[in-house]
């Protein structure tokens, strides 16, 4: 049965620039933001992958904020309302952004598909989906354009490594990863 | 008309839009939860200042960071500006740009292909 200390304890290890549980709200993004731009500018980081992270950071931040499924356990009074979890880790070849929240198990299909869809394309066809879908004035309630998995895949030209871990019936845990190589 | 002008914060950009002098200005940081809230007015402003711009309207944005949600309600200042230059007046957007942030210059270039006003890159030193 999937464990999300566990899973946190895992994310969590190694040389970690910022991780946290807990509930999400805009000023937490505004501090996490703050704190690790100026624990990167301690590290003397190349600017480019500074950026990059930093970048990488505020939409995965945001996607948690405007996507995420609100749960309530009976018994874990831990884990209530916008609850998330992320951390960000220096790695020998860069960084590693992860983040995990539960979804409903009823989303998991449509969600895999533009996760798949966007692994599956090149640089060009990625830059190509960028402008389109910037350009056909779709926006969401939340604010969302549909932009932040595009664009994350197009700035770190790396796949999206993600997980579904079954929760209980109606959730789902999903775990995301992203690396910014050097 | 009356001017626009916005300090900005940690997530959100400084702006100054003026009728008199036809200058507009973005500059610093737009990452904003919420950024259709943030651009409405600034696409209302824009909307009011078509009916009589000055002769050279002269955009400068100098982001440092824009998250996606910012990205669309740029496209949408870009696209007021676009109404005003195909109405037959004078308009271009200078694009700032750390020497090596290749993503904001390419951010540029992407709105520079939508989006048919003379646009200028520039590059700023560290």
């Amino acid at each position: 049965m999937f464990n999300i200390q566990n899973w946190f304890d895992d994310i969590n290890d190694g040389n970690i620039v910022i991780a946290y549980k807990g509930e999400i709200t805009s000023e937490l993004i505004s501090d996490y933001l703050e704190l690790v731009e100026s624990k990167l500018d301690g590290k003397n980081v190349n600017p480019k992958i500074r950026r990059k992270v930093y970048n990488v950071l505020v939409e995965c931040l945001q996607n948690l904020y405007h996507h995420l499924d609100i749960i309530a356990i009976n018994g874990d009074s831990n884990i209530k309302g916008k609850y998330a979890a992320f951390a960000v880790e220096e790695t020998e070849s860069g960084f590693k952004i992860s983040t995990g929240n539960f979804v409903k198990k009823s989303k998991i299909g449509i969600l895999e598909e533009k996760l798949e869809r966007v692994n599956t394309l090149s640089k060009d066809d990625l830059k190509a989906l960028y402008k389109k879908v910037l350009n056909n004035h779709e926006f969401s309630e939340k604010g969302g354009g549909g932009l932040g998995m595009i664009d994350i895949a197009k700035r770190t030209g790396s796949k999206l490594d993600y997980r579904f871990y079954d929760f209980n019936n109606e959730y789902s845990f999903y775990s995301l990863n992203i690396n910014v190589f050097n | 008309m009356e001017p626009i002008s916005i300090e900005g914060t940690p997530k959100t950009p400084t702006v100054n839009f003026s009728a008199d002098t036809g200058k507009i200005e973005i500059k610093g940081r737009s990452i904003p939860e919420n950024s259709i809230e943030f651009y409405k007015p600034l696409v209302d402003w824009l909307e009011q200042y078509s009916s009589g711009p000055y002769q050279l309207t002269e955009v400068n944005v100098q982001l440092e960071y824009f998250n996606t949600s910012s990205s669309k309600c740029i496209l949408d200042v870009f696209k007021k500006l676009e109404s005003i230059y195909k109405s037959g007046n004078e308009v271009v957007i200078n694009w700032y740009y750390e020497e090596d942030d290749e993503d904001m210059l390419e951010a540029g270039e992407d709105y520079q292909s939508i989006i048919k006003i003379p646009f200028k890159m520039i590059e700023i030193e560290e």
